[in-house]
């Protein structure tokens, strides 16, 4: 009866998480454009999606975006984890904690103290802006997931390496960077969801004319809702899911050896 | 003993202005077995961390083979470390791990593979090139980071407590590897540990340090039998130390009664401390001693009895393999050659020195 119990109590609460996007989902792929009517099953709204231009170049925009976002900031945030080897315990929990906050951060305070910032520097909003915003909040997602890793990392390791007469470079490549790597990919996965899916910084510090899928959403929305939106954010919504997914199964595969 | 290979000249280190080294000098013996024995804290790892190049003194020199090597990076010294923690590349096998070195070097793949086959064998340990490090046992891993070490051929090992993590009866084998290597190869090994049983075990020549001073350095034996002040006396083994006058030469006074020793040159009636070993206290019927007490604890150690007794106040620590029941009266007699008379500590800086932990 327990047993009973606990699944039902499972089974809901998964219903009511995903019942949103399920039914997103499955409107996606309505054929009638009544929200309240199945009207058979289509791909048409993908279809349309695909020969949308202003769709192209949002997405073109937003993998740009992520993609540079992610590369730099995995290379900022381990440089600064491997740079706290050496601090001492304590200034590195208060360094820690300092990165930390943007994370807490409500979104919204991040983007438009991001927007003040750079109106005050004089840096004209557009890609430039949205990109220093996503390094911004992405470097503490980088350095949340490789600071484990420096945390247990044996120090002798390094040294070893120094001392069987490697130069400094070639012991960290062969010694400290196969340590670091799985918390170094799953930081770089982590980084990439998030700036693929950032709407509210994104939406502070764009200016005008320029659109990333989410911003581009949100216009559509306020336009009347279209079903082609339902296509658009279902493949969002999978290709974030996979993401997040692999980021989960990295460490967890590391574990096992 | 042969030529000097390495010297320490004047060195000094201090971190976060805590000074761990005061002005340190230490020279090594070629094809020596030399252990630096102290308690954590006391500076031991510190100094072979400077002689392996991953600390650089504050002042003073680094002589190696009579060249200066203070500044010089740990990968261009040819001397080789075996760590604490053993510090195995773990995603690599055990084959890479001890090729590691041997390929910086760009030796051939043939040479290569010969040398992984020796240092295997002299490890004990043949056929397991392509197991992962994680996959042994602690001692098994001490075993490859010793391998990896001396395919490289280095004049000098050092090693970092290196049996600190391995059980008893592991670190008692271990020991005797330790010592049969050191034969086998022919090299300088400079051992660093705590455990004043492994450096009696093994070593040539004990280097004692504590608070960043060296206390005494000599044989063994001479460590043991004659520690030249109380820190010395009470970290190596058991011992009691007593508050004592030197009457005159060879004639001490302790607890009241008088003693014949074999010591002189400590002057008429002045004080000083005695080192009696447990083992060498003689207990005998309370009409022949030299001075008279009463047992007042007993326990059993396996090879011999632990006693306590207890002479006008004072407890004195007592080994014996005869019996002697608690609340017998005994009699106490020392052999002259087993009364070690040390100086009294006289200048604040000497009391430093001898402070015991």
């Amino acid at each position: 009866m327990r047993k009973v119990l606990e699944r039902l109590y499972l089974g809901l609460l998964l219903i009511f998480m995903y019942a949103p996007i399920i039914t997103l989902i499955v409107l996606s792929f309505n054929s009638s454009k009544s929200r309240a009517k199945w009207g058979g099953f289509t791909l048409e709204w993908y279809v349309n999606l695909l020969s949308d231009e202003a769709v192209a170049s949002a997405l073109i925009n937003t993998l740009s975006i992520a993609v540079l976002a992610t590369i730099i900031s995995t290379i900022i945030g381990t440089v600064s984890c491997i740079a706290m080897i050496g601090l001492n315990k304590k200034l590195r929990s208060f360094i820690m904690s300092i990165t930390n906050i943007p994370m807490i951060n409500a979104d919204i305070v991040t983007g438009i103290s991001l927007m003040l910032l750079f109106r005050f520097l004089h840096i004209s909003s557009g890609f430039t802006t949205i990109l220093l915003a996503h390094i911004t909040f992405n470097i503490p997602f980088v350095m949340l997931s490789v600071m484990p890793r420096i945390k247990n990392m044996n120090v002798y390791v390094y040294e070893a390496a120094l001392d069987l007469g490697a130069a400094p470079l070639y012991a960290f490549y062969k010694t400290v960077l196969p340590d670091l790597w799985p918390g170094i990919v799953s930081g770089a996965l982590m980084a990439f969801t998030m700036s693929l899916d950032d709407f509210i910084i994104t939406y502070f510090t764009k200016g005008s004319g320029f659109e990333t899928l989410s911003t581009l959403i949100y216009n559509e929305v306020k336009r009347g809702i279209q079903p082609e939106i339902y296509a658009l954010s279902a493949i969002i919504f999978v290709v974030v899911l996979t993401l997040l997914m692999l980021v989960y199964r990295v460490p967890a595969k590391k574990n096992k050896d | 003993m042969g030529k000097d290979l390495i010297t320490l000249e004047h060195i000094s280190k201090s971190y976060d202005g805590q000074l761990i080294l005061d002005d340190l000098n230490l020279s090594i013996y070629e094809n020596s077995f030399v252990t630096l024995l102290g308690p954590s804290g006391c500076g031991k790892t510190t100094t072979l961390r400077i002689i392996g190049g991953f600390e650089t003194p504050d002042k003073g020199r680094v002589i190696f083979d009579g060249k200066d090597i203070t500044n010089l990076s740990p990968n261009k010294r040819q001397l080789n470390t075996v760590f604490q923690k053993y510090a195995l590349f773990t995603h690599m096998t055990v084959a890479e791990n001890i090729a590691f070195g041997l390929k910086i070097k760009n030796k051939s793949d043939s040479y290569i593979k010969d040398k992984i086959k020796y240092a295997l064998k002299l490890v004990n340990l043949e056929g397991y090139e392509n197991r992962s490090p994680e996959s042994l046992s602690g001692g098994q891993q001490q075993r490859i980071a010793i391998a990896r070490a001396i395919v490289n051929e280095p004049k000098v090992l050092l090693l970092d407590e290196p049996l600190g993590a391995l059980d008893l009866k592991m670190r008692q084998d271990m020991q005797y590897e330790l010592k049969r290597l050191k034969e086998e190869l022919g090299i300088t090994f400079i051992y660093v540990t705590h455990d004043q049983e492994e450096a009696l075990t093994m070593s040539d020549h004990i280097v004692v340090m504590n608070q960043g001073y060296i206390q005494q350095e000599g044989s063994p034996e001479k460590i043991y039998n004659e520690p030249e002040n109380a820190f010395v006396a009470d970290f190596i083994g058991d011992s009691n130390i007593i508050r004592s006058t030197m009457i005159r030469d060879e004639l001490v006074e302790i607890l009241g009664a008088k003693f014949a020793c074999v010591d002189k040159g400590f002057g008429e009636n002045k004080p000083v401390d005695v080192v009696i070993r447990p083992e060498d206290i003689e207990l005998v019927s309370p009409e022949n001693g030299t001075l008279k007490g009463v047992v007042t604890d007993l326990t059993f150690k396996g090879v011999h009895y632990e006693m306590d007794v207890e002479v006008g106040g004072r407890e004195l620590l007592v080994h014996s393999t005869k019996l002697s029941p608690v609340g017998t009266h005994v009699g106490i007699n020392v052999d002259p050659y087993n009364i070690q008379i040390m100086n009294v500590p006289e200048s604040e800086d000497e009391e430093a020195i001898s402070e015991t932990i």
